[in-house]
């Protein structure tokens, strides 16, 4: 991670600041890394970048529930704005047992189709996310198949200028095909399931230029038998300006690996260049 | 989830009070021919400052530009003109407007409406207006 951070600064001044797309356009960033909502990746790609310009960003999430916490960190590339890559690390402190899983992410995203705001038809991303659990033991104590997976998603999101009563509405929805067991942190695959295609839905109301607030839904699947549920947020997102927004997010996780009733706060800060 | 549908229609249904103040047209919260003739003062003045989009009008009549926008805001928001004036293609044709360029004059559109205090609810009304006319703009 530091040596991933220390190249991107070194980059950095060979770029200039991107600042094509309309202020809160890009979304924020979601747990595996992606642009996104909260826990949903999105159709936009990170940042501020159009087609003729490049776009760097980091992030780090802060998501607390009764009996786990999670961190996760990384940073997005944006290449004129058809291509998104993605790295995330995450660290998982299961507070019962005293113990932190960890896995790394790595993200691709293409822009397939079409423009948030302006085109007739929602736009269109296809995206993938390679997960290697490096900390795997719990997870095939539990039953869980292997300790790296791939999950294939295709998202499209739509901005609706002046919907409702006058205020934008964005809103987006995204398949994924996926083996992961709690997005990736129980290994992949199990006695119950091995791969499903998940729904996944967001939506937003911006309030002003700056501020939106929305809730998302994601379907996950239970290949381990222990009644793995769905996640939602609902979540507030504040953008004051291109370099920087914050997310602040009420949690609802359900049961994870048996412990049920999981809900708790998100907070999330994405800086952009 | 039971908890996150009553928050969530809750809020929205905040956000349904306000349709209250929509029953008077478009026009009449930009304020009518003299709202409408500052927004777009304000908007000559936003386009004059920056540097990213002056050069695109430095050989355009600014008055010109100023009756011609005018007429056509007005036109859109459902007020007493017809804009007869040239069409989007012929205008833009040769000025090779670049995505980000198009967002930046939104951007100081949407400034010039901040400037007269038109609402958001009715700036986003008039982006809605004008977005579809996007595809005759840019990149031709």
């Amino acid at each position: 991670m530091f040596r991933l951070i220390s190249f991107t600064l070194l980059l950095l001044p060979l770029c200039c600041l991107a600042n094509g797309k309309i202020l809160a356009t890009p979304g924020v960033s979601q747990i595996e890394g992606s642009a996104g909502g909260g826990l949903v990746p999105w159709a936009q790609l990170a940042g501020y970048a159009t087609e003729d310009e490049w776009a760097i960003s980091g992030f780090c999430t802060q998501a607390n529930v009764d009996d786990f916490e999670l961190t996760s960190c990384g940073i997005q590339g944006n290449l004129y704005d058809r291509i998104e890559l993605s790295y995330a690390t995450q660290n998982f402190d299961v507070l019962p047992l005293s113990l932190k899983l960890s896995q790394d992410i790595y993200g691709a995203k293409v822009r397939l189709y079409g423009d948030l705001v302006y085109s007739d038809w929602p736009q269109l991303s296809l995206g993938v996310q390679y997960k290697k659990l490096t900390t795997p033991d719990i997870a095939y104590s539990l039953g869980a198949k292997d300790d790296n997976g791939t999950d294939i998603y295709i998202a499209m999101s739509k901005l609706h200028l002046g919907l409702l009563a006058g205020y934008n509405v964005l809103w987006n929805a995204s398949f994924r095909y996926t083996t992961a067991n709690e997005i990736g942190l129980l290994g992949f695959g199990g006695t119950n399931g091995n791969g499903a295609i998940n729904a996944e839905v967001s939506v937003a109301v911006l309030l002003n230029n700056h501020l939106a607030i929305g809730t998302e839904y994601r379907q996950k699947p239970d290949n381990l038998g222990l009644k793995e549920d769905d996640w939602h947020d609902i979540f507030i997102a504040w953008f004051p300006n291109k370099h920087v927004s914050m997310t602040a997010a009420y949690i609802n996780l359900g049961t994870i690996a048996g412990l049920p009733d999981q809900t708790g706060w998100y907070f999330s800060l994405t800086g952009y260049y | 989830m039971k908890r996150i549908i009553p928050l969530t229609l809750c809020l929205l249904s905040f956000l349904g009070c306000s349709s209250k103040v929509t029953e008077e047209s478009l026009y009449q919260q930009l304020n009518g021919q003299p709202g409408i003739e500052k927004i777009v003062d304000s908007f000559i003045q936003q386009i004059a400052k920056d540097k990213q989009i002056f050069p695109y009008f430095a050989k355009a009549s600014v008055s010109h530009f100023r009756q011609g926008f005018i007429t056509h805001l007005c036109d859109v928001s459902g007020g007493p003109c017809q804009y007869q004036g040239d069409n989007m293609n012929d205008i833009h044709t040769g000025m090779q407007i670049t995505e980000a360029d198009f967002n930046r004059v939104v951007e100081l559109l949407i400034n010039a409406m901040e400037e007269n205090n038109i609402t958001y609810p009715a700036q986003n009304r008039v982006l809605a207006l004008l977005a579809p006319l996007r595809a005759e703009v840019i990149k031709i």
